[in-house]
Order: C-alpha cells, then structure tokens, then sequence
C-alpha cells in the first residue's frame, strides 16, 4: 500500500501517482500522512482508489473526486470535494466553507461541521452533514440532496433550483425563494436511503423537515414581478 | 487575496520566539499575495519608554544625525535603532507628542509607520522571507503580534499601501479583502479632519477606526461600527497594546482560522499557516464566525 509523506514528498508526486493509475492496478490503497494542511490534497482522481488522509487538510482537498473514496481524519479547509462527479468523501472533522461546491454526484459525508455555502451550487451531490452547517448553504443548488442532523444557519436554500434539502435541527433563516415542504413517502425513503449511505445510526426520518425552491425565482413569470 | 497573521502568547516562555514564530507563520502565507509584508510586534513595556517607528525612502540621508537632532530638540535622552529603511526612536513616554513634532519639523519626509509604548511596525514592499530578513524580525520577541503579506487590489504596490496600518498608539490593522465604500468613507473622513497619504482602501479602515475612537467608542465597539459602516470583503485583525481582536464582514468569504492552546491564540488565513506552532495537533481549531467581534487582552487574561 503506497503511502506518501507528505513532510517530506512533494504533494505533486502523490497527486501523480494517484492519476497514474490504470485500470485493473493492484495499488488501491493509498495513505497519505502529515498533509499539514496542503491544499488540493488528492485533487483530481479518476479511478476507484481509497485514499486515508491522516492529518488536516487545506483547500479543494478531494477536488472533482471521480469514483475515488476518500477519508480525512482531521478537518478540511474551503472547498473539500467541490465538482465531485462520484464516489465518497468522508471527513472526520469539521468542513471550512462552501464543502462539496458544485458537486455533480457522489457522496460527501461531514462528521463535524461544515461552515458557510455547504452545497453551494450543488448540481446532483450528496451531502451529509453530521453537525452543523453555516449561512448561505446550498445557494443556488440545481439538484442532489442536502442532509443536515445539526442547524442551518441564515439564508438556507437562498435562489434554489431543484436540490432537496432536509434539516433536523433549527434553521436560522431561509433564503430568498426557499420554503419548507410537504415530507412525503419518497422523501422519507430518499431520506433513510442517504442516512443509511452516510453511516448515521439512531436518527429517524421524520425527524426532519423538508425544504426546497418555491419556484418563483428561476421562472420568470411576469406575475412574480414583485419577488424579483 | 491577501494573508494575515497573529499571534498572541500566552506562554511567557515563548516570548523570545514571537518574531521567529510569526516570520514563520507569515511566510507559510506568502502564495497568497506577493507584493508587499508588514509585522507589527509588542514588545515589552519597560514602563518609562516609548517607540516610534519611522521609515524613509532615503534612509541614509534621513537617518544620518537623526539622533543627535532629537537629543537637541528635546533635551532628553534619545536613541535612533536602524534597520534597512526603517528606524526605531526610543525616548520617554512622556516626550512622545514633542518627539513626534521635532521629527516632523526636522525631518519631514520620514514616515511614521507606527508610534506607542510596545509596538513596532516594520512593512516594505517585497516578499515576506525578505521583508522579515530585511528588519530581523526573527530575532524579536515580544508578547504578541500581528502580519500581513499583500496582493494589493484596490490600489497601487507601494510601502505606503502595505499593512499593518497605524490606527492609534500602540494599535494597529492588518485587512484581508476589499472595501468597495472606500472612495466615499475617505471623503467624509477628510471633512471629519483626517489625513490620508494613500488611496489605499485599508488606510481608510484605518482611519475609520481611529475616528470612530476619536468619538468615544472603545475599540471593540469602533468594531462593531465598522461591520455596518463598511461595504465590502474583510477580515480585520487589529493589534492593541494589551492584545488583539478579529472580526469577519457578514458575509464572510475571506477565510479565517484559529487555534488555541494554554501557550497561544493564533490567526492565520489558512490552516497551514498554524502547522509549525509548538502542540498545534492538540490544539484547538475553529473559524470565527461572522459580524462578531473577538478578542484577547493580556490585562484581562491576568
């Protein structure tokens, strides 16, 4: 099992490495340790390894992961696994802002906190958040589905497209264009689906309430003048 | 972008590492803006003396002679430190206004970057490693201090432009962001009687600050004004003599990091610019949230 030092490998070599890979390769197992907080830390793979980070990372940590599964055991800095495409990104600790930006599949699960913009724009991710997240998560998000056991803070949803946001806790604030909504069976399914999926033990569905667009933002109706 | 700095010793043993920590530290940051660095750090109050930290664009010529001129002028006891194209001028506290006149009076070309019992403020244009080279910034020590490292934006790439900005006696601001409100808060702080050598947008922080203070408010409060009366992107991280504060604009995208131990409060823009700091893995680290004001004070920890 490769492992990369990150004190005293240049981070170019494991990023190298980690796009190097062929198919079929035996080499699916990578750890790397003392990331030090490095940014773009395993950013960029494209084949179905799993990557144990030890330590801390900086930002884009996991960036447009593609079918890798990869583990922090520490914190991550702005941005971790933003544009995934797919396969998962598990961090121990807590996420900085705008976690899983852009995200167009795959799972991100956050066992601590995620900050502010948690999802924002997200086109079709997954995202898990075991705490907490910050204001302004999910501004703009087109599709895929945010999951929060903890609070939301202002502005939740704020110029929703599609993307199903559910909150166990309190949210401080919805966005412009964002409401609460009805929880129906394929939600409550969605939902356990993603908890299961997410590692999440002792939490039930209904526990959680359901927002989303209320779709007068992104259609222009000349009738909603007064919402623009 | 821009890249802050602070460090705040809880630890009296680590005092005489502040500068080499904090040039560390400042270095780790210097991706994130090239132009220009600045330091500002506290050193310890001897109770009778104060600083003043000038710099000239002519050291040789301006700091030729400058302390026998002052030790004329005002009839004390005066010492002139150079370093590179800064000088420190060290007198008694309370020779400190008539000091600051007579270095008008006799040498009207000469910045002051900073003036107060502690602090000394060193800030050139250049990259932090030579920055800190430059004014031996590793060798100092002290109780605490903040650092920033410029990628300037709003304005031009000189020494003037770059932080930390004086705001008062021993006090001082670091900014990372962009005001878009500068043009307008400058000409009204003008009118109010403030002076400025810049079109620099953090010199008009700065100034905010001091006005706001000017008025009464006590630094935590000119803050908490500061989140309402500024438009645009900060984080700020001032220093004062006894310590130092962080705030965040609401909407918060200019990054902030923190840890604490029972040794220091440390600030950096970027986790990695913590990594080196004595029991970082045991620390604790968190992000400060938005539209709040923190601070840490040495008087009030005692």
């Amino acid at each position: 099992m490769p492992v990369f030092d990150l004190s005293v490998t240049p981070l170019r070599e494991l990023n190298s490495a980690l796009h190097g890979l062929a198919a079929g390769t035996n080499d699916t197992a990578f750890e790397v340790v003392n990331p030090r907080g490095h940014h773009a830390v395993a950013a960029g793979i494209d084949a179905p390894v799993t990557v144990d980070i030890k330590g801390s990372v900086g930002y884009y940590c996991a960036g447009m992961n593609d079918g890798g599964n990869v583990t922090i055991h520490g914190s991550a800095g702005p941005g971790v696994a933003e544009n995934m495409m797919s396969g998962t990104v598990v961090i121990e600790g807590d996420a900085s802002q705008y976690a899983g930006a852009t995200g167009q599949g795959g799972l991100l699960v956050i066992k601590g906190n995620a900050a502010s913009r948690c999802g924002i724009s997200m086109k079709g991710i997954d995202i898990v958040v075991y705490g907490n997240i910050g204001h302004m998560s999910a501004f703009m998000g087109q599709s895929g589905h945010l999951v929060v056991l903890g609070d939301a803070g202002d502005a939740l949803g704020d110029s929703l497209y599609e993307a199903k946001l559910f909150v166990r806790g309190s949210v401080k604030s919805l966005g412009s264009d964002c409401i609460e909504k009805e929880m129906r069976p394929e939600h409550l399914e969605k939902l356990s689906e993603l908890l299961e999926k997410a590692g999440v033990r002792g939490v039930r569905p209904e526990e959680f309430k359901r927002y989303g667009s209320a779709r007068k933002l992104y259609n222009f109706n000349i009738d909603n003048a007064d919402a623009y | 972008m821009c890249g802050i700095v602070g460090l705040f010793l809880k630890d009296k043993a680590l005092e005489p590492k502040l500068g080499a920590l904090l040039s560390s530290m400042l270095i780790t940051m210097t991706d994130r803006g090239p132009d220009s660095a600045g330091i500002a750090i506290y050193g310890n109050d001897n109770g009778t003396a104060a600083k003043i930290t000038v710099q000239s664009a002519d050291p040789e010529k301006d700091f030729d002679g400058l302390e026998y001129e002052l030790r004329r002028a005002l009839d004390v006891p005066v010492s002139v430190m150079v370093k590179s194209t800064h000088a420190v001028i060290t007198l008694a506290k309370d020779k400190l206004d008539e000091g600051r006149a007579a270095l008008t009076a006799s040498r009207p070309n000469i910045r002051v970057m900073s003036s107060g019992d502690t602090v000394e403020i060193y800030k050139e244009v250049g990259l932090p490693k030579d920055v800190v080279s430059r004014f031996g910034v590793t060798a100092m020590s002290g109780t605490h201090g903040i650092g920033h490292t410029r990628m300037a934006t709003e304005s031009a790439v000189t020494t003037l432009g770059a932080h930390p900005f004086s705001t008062g006696s021993d006090q001082c601001l670091v900014h990372n962001g962009s005001l878009s409100n500068h043009n307008n808060l400058r000409r009204e702080l003008k009118r109010e009687g403030m002076v400025f050598e810049t079109e620099n947008d953090t010199e008009v922080a700065a100034a905010y600050l001091t006005a706001e203070m000017a008025k009464g408010k006590d630094l935590g409060a000119a803050l908490e004004s500061a989140v309402d009366d500024l438009d645009g992107f900060f984080t700020f991280v001032v220093g004062t003599k006894s310590g130092f504060g962080v705030v965040r604009d609401p909407i918060a995208c200019k990054p902030a990091v923190m840890a604490e131990t029972d040794q220091y409060v440390a600030f950096g823009s970027e986790y990695r610019a913590l990594v080196n700091l004595p029991g970082i893995e045991d620390a604790r680290i968190w992000e400060p949230e938005p539209a709040t004001v923190y601070f840490w004070d040495h008087e009030k920890a005692a």
